[in-house]
């Protein structure tokens, strides 16, 4: 199977049949690895740059610690929306927000198979 | 030598990360490399999160030369009785709510010293708890 090296936000977001609620520009920007947690203090130990996060946590606290983590690709999982608070703060940070009905193992699996790599 | 302060509310989860949200901002204005800003908010945001999880309130004071960053967060709170306990992964008392954040899992005490070139934790029970820590600037 041929595998991508990196893929464009708007093809995730094409596979993923998911929906854009924030951060239009970064539509083109490319992304090569992926990573699926609820729990942020996982996510706060990575080392990983241009990562795309996959949660079902739709909180502040995930958009804060994307910003301390430099994560600017986030996408919701299990049908968890964005807030208006959220998507305010995710706009100061010029983030990207994407809401996926998909479970998190449907969500991994398409991503995965579609070349993005894992952290570890 | 710059010097920076901020408050943290316990328990406000809304205003959670504003102070290292503001640090971040002070750092790249000081055109600190990326991956050194990345080590020093991490370290700062867990700590501030500590304060908003446990803690009825505290005290950020930063002190930045070209050199190195300090960090101390002061907080009035019921302390930490086992300060080695409590740097064990994956020991927490968090509450329900603090997990329904995304944390307490016992995992921000040792992320900070991983985030940090010096780390000291103090604390008085029913009193509350200091933690300082220093990242060099160049590495």
């Amino acid at each position: 199977m041929l595998k991508l090296k990196e893929m464009k936000i708007k093809e995730v977001v094409e596979v993923l049949n998911a929906k854009v609620v924030s951060g239009y520009n970064l539509l083109d920007a490319e992304v090569e690895y992926c990573f699926a947690s609820d729990l942020m203090s996982d996510v706060l130990t990575l080392q990983t740059d241009n990562l795309l996060l996959l949660t079902g946590l739709a909180n502040l606290q995930t958009i804060r610690t994307s910003e301390m983590s430099d994560i600017t690709k986030i996408i919701f999982v299990r049908k968890k929306r964005a807030t208006d608070e959220m998507i305010r703060l995710a706009a100061e940070n010029d983030t990207i927000l994407i809401e996926c009905d998909y479970s998190m193992f449907k969500t991994s699996g398409i991503l995965f198979s579609a070349g993005l790599k894992p952290v570890y | 030598m710059m010097h920076f302060e901020f408050q943290v509310e316990g328990g406000n989860f809304i205003k959670a990360g504003s102070a290292s949200s503001q640090l971040k901002k002070i750092l790249k204005q000081l055109n600190v490399e990326p991956k050194i800003i990345k080590r020093i908010v991490v370290a700062m945001y867990e700590a501030e999160v500590n304060i908003v999880a446990h803690a009825y309130k505290g005290d950020i004071y930063i002190d930045i030369n070209t050199e190195k960053i300090e960090v101390r967060l002061v907080d009035e709170g019921p302390g930490i009785p086992d300060i080695e306990l409590a740097m064990q992964q994956g020991f927490s008392t968090a509450s329900s709510a603090v997990r329904e954040m995304g944390f307490g899992a016992g995992m921000g005490l040792p992320n900070i010293k991983n985030n940090s070139d010096e780390l000291n934790i103090t604390s008085e029970v029913n009193k509350g708890t200091t933690v300082q820590f220093v990242t060099y600037l160049n590495q």
